[in-house]
């Protein structure tokens, strides 16, 4: 895949277009929206990793925020530990602790950080491992994932000592010595996020335009006939279930210091399904959709939110039953029907001159 | 000309109900053997031990010889040359007609591969060659979900063959084809068994007229004759649970 390839088509071209209005929204923007626009962008990040294994797959997982929240948290320690200076972290003393915990000590070294993408993707590759090898699918698994996602916040809030229990990890102070409050250090951090969106969103451009690409939309269309042709479905599967999980990591890692905290709120059901959400309105299986999708609903959510608490749900709920039923490909899905049938009849025209000149 | 399958006493129950009641017979290389019978006889049960989707209880399955397949993963089936077509056409359909070939032309079928190593251009020939044969090289670009049922099987067909198989487990191609389109299909694989072996299930007695060259006729989980077409179609046995009650106009 060459460069020149990539700006050819309309996904790409669009994205692009999006992330140059990312980078210059400071000049127009408050140092609070640009915040807030950083925090969308992890929802992004995410958002492309859920298309990758569900747009693409056809694997729905409901349990994404557990990657995601662990990212977050493997982020939110390295921050408590910076922010305790050597003592231990405000919460485990209120819990009565008077050592750090082992699984915390790592987290005084910045290596730890690799923990980010390290530790979803061994989850990832485990519960992988058990369930598409023993075939496992489609409602199945859905429903296996949301259980994790229910595991593991009944477990990061019933060990308040080791992970601040329901009001999660909060009070960070500064991130590789820089004060998190300051402006300075929000532009960074806006500016880290919209590198790390590009990043992911190469990976997969990568990982979709080659065959594999066309192997994971075969194993959505036809597993069996996959499994025939050849390939084993469980290896695809369990590659592109750590690959969406890593990316789930690294988004929530963007999101901790931007947001200032992490709470097992986040790994739930309910924003695991949201995340979903924001994929099927964007249009699934195209990357671009998932990006817009998870920005324009967010935007909509602060907005709305912000005048309106109580009717969101309302809202968020209705939109996704009016996407599936009458846009089921989605916002970008909408638009590819109206430009093809801008376009078609140009480039019909184009090929019957192309015809008629060799003739 | 040897023998490339070798079933022996197959026995396959769901549930204490035996779907397969001892089925032993023999393919040579190079036949065109039909499997016919009433609905619920067994054949695709026996499609799908052969290719590792159902464990017999007992029995066993030589390939080529002497390979034990019964304990094969289905995935590894293609590698050792033994490919399969479903009842129901089943191509990816939110894939090209091209993009289809690709996925199942090559050999290299891990991750890496599948990421780094492009379609050689031997490879992208022999698509060429087979979607010719196939009469879907028009349609290269067309995506398969919007092929004609016909096609569909074709492309079906064709996804085997790019892969240089031995033998072919080919179940009902030409149900809900017409008649031309059974003859095509027909001829299609006559020209298939010049390089392999091909085994049909199919319910239109006139298409196994046509192209058998040995039919084994199945009833109830049992063989109840084998031979050719015209020696089973005088077979009392045969005449009374099969064609007699009409099965000859299945089509
Ligand atoms: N997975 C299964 N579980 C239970 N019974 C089955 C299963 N598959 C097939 N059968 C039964 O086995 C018998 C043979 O089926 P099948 O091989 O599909 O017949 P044919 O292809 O000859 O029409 C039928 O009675 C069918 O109901
Ligand atoms: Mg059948």
């Amino acid at each position: 895949m060459t460069t020149k390839n990539f700006f050819k088509t309309p996904s790409s071209q669009t994205f692009l277009i999006i992330v140059l209005l990312l980078l210059i929204a400071p000049l127009f923007l408050s140092v609070f929206r640009i915040n807030l626009l950083g925090k969308f962008i992890a929802y992004a990040i995410l958002a492309i990793g859920i298309d990758l294994i569900w747009g693409y797959t056809g694997i729905l997982s409901l349990g994404h925020g557990v990657f995601f929240g662990l990212g977050a948290y493997a982020m939110g320690m390295y921050l408590k530990m910076e922010a305790a200076h050597g003592k231990l972290p405000d919460f485990m003393s209120w819990s009565g602790l008077e050592n750090l915990p082992t699984v915390w000590a790592p987290f005084s070294n910045p290596l730890s950080l690799a923990l980010i993408v390290l530790v979803p993707a061994l989850l990832a590759f485990i519960i992988g491992y058990l369930t598409f090898r023993n075939r496992i699918r489609g409602v199945y698994f859905s429903i296996l994932s949301q259980a994790l996602s229910l595991i593991f916040v009944v477990f990061f809030i019933g060990q308040q000592a080791y992970t601040g229990g329901t009001n999660g990890l909060t009070g960070f102070r500064t991130m590789f010595g820089m004060p998190l409050a300051t402006d300075n250090t929000k532009y960074i951090l806006y500016y880290a996020a919209i590198f790390l969106l590009v990043l992911v969103y190469l990976y997969c451009h990568f990982l979709v335009k080659h065959r594999l690409g066309k192997i994971l939309v075969a194993i959505r269309d036809g597993e069996n006939r996959v499994r025939f042709s050849g390939y084993d479905p469980a290896v695809y599967k369990i590659f592109v279930y750590v690959s969406s999980a890593v990316i789930a990591g690294i988004a929530g890692a963007i999101f901790v210091p931007q947001v200032g905290i992490i709470s097992p709120a986040e790994m739930g059901i309910i924003p695991s399904i949201e995340m979903v959400i924001w994929v099927a309105i964007g249009g699934r299986g195209t990357l671009i959709g998932a990006v817009i999708g998870a920005i324009l609903v967010n935007g909509l959510k602060s907005g709305i939110s912000e005048s309106f608490p109580e009717v969101w749900s309302y809202f968020l709920g209705l939109t996704f039953v009016i996407v599936v039923i009458f846009m089921p490909e989605g916002l970008v899905g909408l638009v590819k029907k109206y430009a093809s049938k801008i376009t078609c009849p140009i480039k019909k025209r184009k090929a019957t001159e192309k015809a008629s000149s060799v003739n | 000309m040897g023998t490339i399958l070798e079933i022996n006493n197959l026995i396959i129950s769901f549930d204490g109900f035996r779907a397969l009641n001892g089925v032993t017979t023999k393919v040579e290389k190079g036949e065109i053997r039909f499997f016919i019978g009433p609905n619920g006889a067994g054949k695709t049960t026996l499609l799908d031990a052969i290719c590792g989707r159902i464990r017999p209880q007992q029995g066993s399955i030589i390939f080529d010889g002497d390979k034990n397949i019964m304990h094969y993963p289905e995935h590894k089936l293609v590698n050792i040359g033994i490919g399969r077509k479903f009842q129901v056409p089943s191509v990816f359909t939110s894939l090209s007609v091209y993009e289809n070939m690709e996925v199942s032309v090559v050999n290299d079928r891990s991750i890496m591969a599948s990421l780094f190593q492009p379609i050689t251009k031997a490879q992208k020939e022999k698509i060429d060659d087979i979607l010719d044969l196939v009469d879907l090289k028009d349609y290269c670009d067309k995506k398969a979900a919007d092929l004609s049922h016909g096609q569909k099987q074709w492309l079906e067909i064709a996804m085997l063959l790019v892969q240089d198989l031995q033998l072919i487990l080919l179940d009902e191609p030409v149900a809900g084809m017409g008649r031309k389109e059974t003859i095509k299909t027909g001829e299609l694989l006559k020209s298939i068994a010049h390089h392999c072996t091909v085994i049909v299930v199919e319910h239109d007695m006139e298409f196994v007229r046509d192209y058998a060259s040995k039919v084994t006729v199945m009833h109830e989980g049992r063989i109840l004759d084998e031979g050719s077409v015209s020696q089973v179609q005088n077979n009392p046995k045969v005449i009374d649970v099969y064609l007699g009650r009409g099965g000859g106009n299945c089509a």
